[in-house]
């Protein structure tokens, strides 16, 4: 029988109250959002809070929001939510990509996009998507507020920038017309975490690269990117050969670990094949939605 | 921590421990066993009940979270099927909060069951029972958001719950089945 440890629970009713709980517990606090990644470590006995404090309650932080250029998504949004929403379809289809090999549905109902960053898991999906659409995310402090690149929000597993008398609130995506994204994730079961995953955004210009961001999963890739990868891109052709090299020195650059989900060859050849056909497919998409434009004119 | 949850359209105010998880709180301090306690790793949804209006797995959600929220359990499934609801005096919009549809007397009893719990006898959707209660909602949930789902869209809802005996067919033709009967206009 899996049951959590004694803890305390505390109920914030909005950010600010969320904030004041955790200046009051310090270090001894938790938020719950979701809970399904800290219940079943706190089951686990692998975390010991011994407070929680759950912000279900702030519903003012559940959205997903297009304006501006700008997609916001609130750090209690649902995985569903995610899911669910045209905006996410329509410019970032590696969000769709992504959240439809998260788990299963009825986790993505409860599950929050904030606390699966949060938890920062080396093999979660989102955290790879968000680095290669180039995102930030907003973290919220008593008095403070700061904007962080996703690309350093992670400090290594299990750990972000969020500091301990902070929360995340929110997920900014800036919307980049003519582009197309993509996710891909090997695992063994359905539901299951990857053995590992790749997600790319590109941006072309005259069938060259003019921006490519490039995200890997449970693959060892520093803040979970493969910027040695992305940086060969700039300028070059979409050619086969050119994204097998890509392929190539993002594999070079990852430094996965051995596990029961695959040895460390296996999972470089994942990192490997799975930047090349991420692009591929990233690319098949940038240039639907510019065939898309010039039929139907420049989106909103 | 004293809270108060409405299961079944029935308030109940209890004093848990917030560590307590939701199913257990059903099924341990309410008698609900129709919910059952499975993987307790959020991987097998035998636990599936609703919380306000969707489907979540139990064994991951503690009690406290849902103080002042709804719970709706496979014993709420069938019309007239929580007894005690009249005597505790139900919530007036309780009846109607999952959706289901009134339909004539339910051969399989005294309740009205709910068109999914009469395809799944229908279509032998169980053998061994256990997974079943949670298949059941996650179905009337999924049919109360799309009443016409395709195979592949039945499928999809219930790839997080775990059957060890039927291989899934039946399961999938009994969605199926309830979800031809609850189209408007289908008969």
């Amino acid at each position: 029988m899996q049951v959590p440890a004694q803890v305390e629970y505390e109920r914030a009713r909005s950010v600010e109250q969320a904030l004041d709980l955790l200046a009051r517990y310090g270090p001894a606090a938790r938020i719950l959002a979701g809970g399904h990644s800290l219940i079943p470590m706190m089951k686990l006995r692998l975390v010991h809070p011994e407070v929680l404090i759950d912000i279900n309650p702030i519903t003012s932080l559940r959205y997903v929001e297009l304006a501006g250029g700008t997609l916001r998504i609130g750090a209690l949004a649902r995985h569903a939510d995610l899911l669910a929403a045209r905006e996410t379809g329509r410019h970032f289809t590696i969000l769709h990509d992504a959240e439809r090999v998260i788990a299963d549905p009825v986790v993505r109902n409860w599950g929050t996009v904030g606390g699966s960053l949060c938890q920062a898991d080396p093999s979660e999906d989102l955290s790879a998507a968000f680095a290669a659409l180039k995102g930030s995310m907003i973290i919220q402090g008593r008095g403070e507020t700061r904007e962080v690149s996703a690309r350093e929000f992670h400090t290594g597993p299990y750990e972000t920038v969020v500091g301990p008398g902070e929360m995340l609130t929110e997920i900014r995506l800036p919307v980049q017309p003519g582009s197309g994204s993509a996710y891909l994730k090997v695992s063994r079961r359905a539901g299951d975490w990857p053995v590992g995953a790749a997600g790319a955004a590109v941006l072309l210009d005259n069938g060259r690269f003019a921006d490519a961001g490039i995200g890997l999963t449970a693959l060892g890739a520093t803040h979970f990117v493969a910027a040695e990868a992305e940086e060969f891109l700039l300028g070059k052709s979409t050619d086969d050969d050119i994204l097998a090299r890509a392929g190539e020195i993002a594999a070079e650059h990852a430094h996965p670990v051995s596990d029961q989900r695959g040895p460390v060859d296996y999972k470089r050849h994942l990192a490997r094949e799975l930047t090349i056909r991420v692009l591929r497919a990233a690319i098949a998409r940038a240039r639907q939605t510019r065939a898309h434009e010039r039929t139907q004119g420049a989106p909103p | 921590m004293k809270i108060t949850v409405t299961v079944n359209a029935v308030d109940h105010t209890r004093d848990v421990e917030p560590r307590l998880l939701l199913i257990h709180f059903l099924r341990d301090e309410l008698g609900l066993t129709g919910s059952h306690w499975g993987c307790d790793t959020s991987n097998c949804g035998a636990c599936v009940v609703w919380l306000d209006e969707t489907p979540v797995k139990s064994c991951t959600v503690l009690a406290v979270m849902a103080d002042g929220h709804r719970v709706t359990t496979v014993e709420g499934l069938a019309s007239g099927s929580q007894d005690s609801a009249s005597q505790h005096g139900a919530s007036q919009d309780g009846a109607s909060q999952h959706g289901a549809s009134q339909h004539g007397a339910s051969p399989y009893g005294a309740d009205v069951l709910d068109p999914v719990q009469e395809a799944f006898a229908e279509c032998h959707g169980l053998q061994c029972g256990f997974c079943t209660p949670g298949m059941m909602m996650t179905a009337r949930w999924l049919l109360d958001n799309n009443p016409a789902p395709t195979e592949a869209e039945v499928r999809e809802a219930i790839s997080g719950q775990v059957c060890r005996c039927t291989g899934y067919e039946n399961i999938v033709k009994s969605i199926l089945r309830a979800s031809s009967r609850t189209i408007p206009g289908g008969s």
